[in-house]
C-alpha cells in the first residue's frame, strides 16, 4: 500500500482513508485485558487496531508534599520501547514519551479522578502514592488514546497491598480487595486535522501527515480536565469547537467500551 | 532429607504451565511471547539493519545484540526504577552468547539484529524465558540459524535437584523454615536442541561436582519440553499462510 502523506490527504478531504473506515471511526479490535501483571498492585492491557499498550500501577508509602500534607499523589510516566517499534531506540525518555505521560497525568490529575485525601494515612507522615507505568509493545499509531485508556483500565483494576501493622511496611505478595478510590474517569481523545478535516484513531502514517491535534480529556458528565494541542498549524476557536464535539461523543464510547470490558 | 515435594507439586524435571506465541508483536520483523509460570518475556526482533555508532561495524558479518528488561512493575516488591541497570547490562551480555553460537549473520555485513526483551512480571527464571523467547523471534524474523536454542534454570533445593526453579525454591529457607541454612543452588543453562551442547552457563550457590553434573544432565532433559513448545509456536504462525 503506497501511504504518502499526499494521498492521505487528499482522501482526509474527501472524507476517507487509507484502511477505508470513516475519518471518526476507531480501528478495531478494541480488546481490554486487565490484570496481565501478578507483580503489579494493577494492570492492564489496551489494543486499539495494532497499537498495543500496557499499563502497571505500582503503590508506595511516602511522606505526603509539604504544600499538601493531607494527600497522598500520583505519578505517570511512559516508555517507548524499542521492542514497539523500530523508531524507538534504548535511554531515557525522550521528548515523544515526557509529553505522552504528562498529557495523562493531567487528564488523570487534573480530573481529580483519583481522590487524593483519601490515600493519606496519616498527615503529614504517610500517604499512599500511585506510580502508573506506561510502557507501548507495539506503537502503531495514536498513543495517546490507547495509552490514557490503559491508564484508566489498570487504575480501575488495582487492589492495595497488605500492610503489616506492626512494621507499617507493605507486603506486596498479598493484596487487600479495597480499590483506588477513583472520583471520576476522564478518557481522552485526540482529534487531528488533515487537510481541513478531523480525524480520529490515525495510524503511524496518517500521523505523519497532519497539521495540528488536539487532545482532550473529559469526564462522564463532559467536564473537560485537559487538553493538549499538538501540530505545526494554528487552529481556530470554531475549529477547536468543533474537536471538542467530536472528542467528547468519542469519548463516551471509549468509556463504554471500557466499562463493558472490564464488566466481562 | 527435609524439601521432598516441591512448593507446586511439579516433579523434579517437570517445568512449570508455559504458554508460548509467536508473531505478537506487527511491527516487528519476528516477536515472540514466553510465558513460564509466572514469568513471562516478551522478544521482539528489529533488522538486520544498519549498525551506528559506525565503528562498531563489522564488514565481515552482521552483529547480534540482545536488551533485556524488567518492566518497572514486573518485580515482586515495590516499583523498580525504569532504565538500565548492571545486572541488566549482563544478562544482555550472557543473552547474546547464547544465541550466537546459532546465529549466521555472514550474510549482513556492517548490519545489526537487535533483539528486545521485556518482562511485564517475573517470578524466578527470566533470562531463561528471555533466552527461549528471542530464540523463537529470531527464527520468525527469518534470521539464518542453525538450530533453536532453549533455556531453563536447574538446581538444587535442600536435597533435591530440580529443573525451572521458581522464586520460592530460589529462597527456600524463607518459605520452609526447615530448610534453614540448608544451600540452594541456581544454575540457568541454555542448550542448542540437537547438539544438546550448553551456551549459556551461570551458577551461583553451593553445589558438589556431581550434583552439578547430574544437575545439568536433568536440565538437557527437561528442556526438551521447552524446545516443543517453541517449534509448535513456530509451525503455529507459519502454517496458516
Amino acid at each position: 500500500m503506497i501511504a504518502n502523506k499526499e494521498t492521505i490527504m487528499m482522501l482526509a478531504a474527501q472524507g476517507k482513508r487509507l484502511d477505508t473506515r470513516k475519518l471518526t471511526d476507531y480501528r478495531q479490535p478494541i480488546v481490554i485485558e486487565t490484570n496481565i501483571s501478578w507483580t503489579a498492585e494493577g494492570s492492564a492491557k489496551v489494543q486499539i487496531g495494532n497499537t498495543t499498550v500496557m499499563a502497571g500501577v505500582k503503590l508506595s508509602i511516602e511522606k505526603p508534599y509539604n504544600d499538601t500534607s493531607d494527600q497522598g499523589g500520583i505519578m505517570i510516566n511512559a516508555e517507548l520501547l524499542p521492542l514497539s517499534s523500530e523508531e524507538y531506540e534504548p535511554g531515557p525518555p525522550g521528548i515523544k514519551a515526557i509529553e505522552l505521560a504528562r498529557v495523562i497525568d493531567r487528564g488523570i490529575r487534573e480530573a481529580k479522578a483519583i481522590d487524593l485525601h483519601a490515600l493519606c494515612i496519616t498527615p503529614g507522615e504517610k500517604a499512599w502514592f500511585v506510580i502508573i507505568d506506561i510502557i507501548t509493545i507495539n506503537d502503531a499509531g495514536n498513543l495517546f488514546d490507547v495509552a490514557g485508556l490503559a491508564a484508566m483500565a489498570a487504575l480501575k483494576a488495582a487492589r492495595f497491598p497488605v500492610v503489616n501493622e506492626e512494621t507499617g511496611s507493605i507486603d506486596y505478595k498479598n493484596r487487600t480487595d479495597k480499590p483506588i478510590p477513583l472520583t471520576k474517569e476522564p478518557i481522552s481523545v485526540t482529534v487531528y486535522k488533515v487537510n481541513g478535516a478531523l480525524m480520529i484513531d490515525p495510524t503511524v502514517e496518517e500521523e505523519n501527515s497532519y497539521e495540528a491535534r488536539l487532545t482532550i480529556a473529559s469526564d462522564n458528565d463532559g467536564t473537560i480536565s485537559a487538553m493538549q494541542k499538538g501540530g505545526k498549524m494554528p487552529l481556530t476557536v470554531e475549529e477547536v469547537g468543533q474537536m471538542i464535539d467530536l472528542a467528547l461523543e468519542r469519548s463516551s464510547f471509549l468509556r463504554e467500551e471500557l466499562n463493558h470490558q472490564l464488566k466481562n | 532429607m527435609v524439601y521432598r515435594k516441591r512448593f507446586d507439586g511439579r516433579t523434579d524435571e517437570e517445568l512449570r504451565p508455559m504458554e508460548v506465541k509467536a508473531n505478537v508483536i506487527p511491527n516487528a520483523a519476528g516477536s515472540a511471547s514466553f510465558k513460564i509460570g509466572k514469568t513471562w518475556a516478551i522478544a521482539a526482533v528489529y533488522g538486520p539493519r544498519e549498525l551506528y555508532p559506525k565503528f562498531l561495524q563489522d564488514p565481515k558479518k552482521g552483529l547480534l545484540r540482545c536488551h533485556y528488561n524488567m518492566l518497572p512493575f514486573s518485580g515482586s516488591g515495590e516499583r523498580m526504577r525504569p532504565g538500565t541497570s548492571r545486572r541488566g547490562q549482563e544478562i544482555a551480555m550472557v543473552m547474546t552468547k547464547a544465541l550466537e553460537p546459532v546465529v549466521d549473520l555472514s550474510a549482513f555485513p556492517n548490519a545489526v539484529v537487535d533483539v528486545f526483551v521485556e518482562l511485564p512480571q517475573t517470578d524466578a527464571g527470566t533470562r531463561c524465558a528471555a533466552i527461549s523467547a528471542a530464540s523463537i523471534a529470531l527464527a520468525e524474523a527469518g534470521i539464518p540459524m542453525k538450530d533453536m536454542v532453549s533455556a531453563v534454570a536447574v538446581g538444587k533445593v535442600d536435597n533435591k535437584i530440580v529443573a525451572d526453579l521458581d522464586y520460592m525454591e530460589e529462597h527456600v529457607d524463607e518459605f520452609n523454615p526447615e530448610s534453614k541454612g540448608q544451600p540452594v543452588s541456581d544454575i540457568p543453562i541454555a542448550v542448542i536442541h540437537n547438539t544438546k551442547e550448553l551456551t549459556l552457563l551461570q551458577m551461583d550457590g553451593e553445589i558438589s561436582k556431581d550434583d552439578l553434573l547430574s544437575a545439568l544432565r536433568l536440565g538437557q532433559k527437561a528442556i526438551e519440553q521447552i524446545y516443543q513448545l517453541q517449534k509448535k509456536a513456530l509451525k503455529e504462525r507459519f502454517v496458516k499462510e
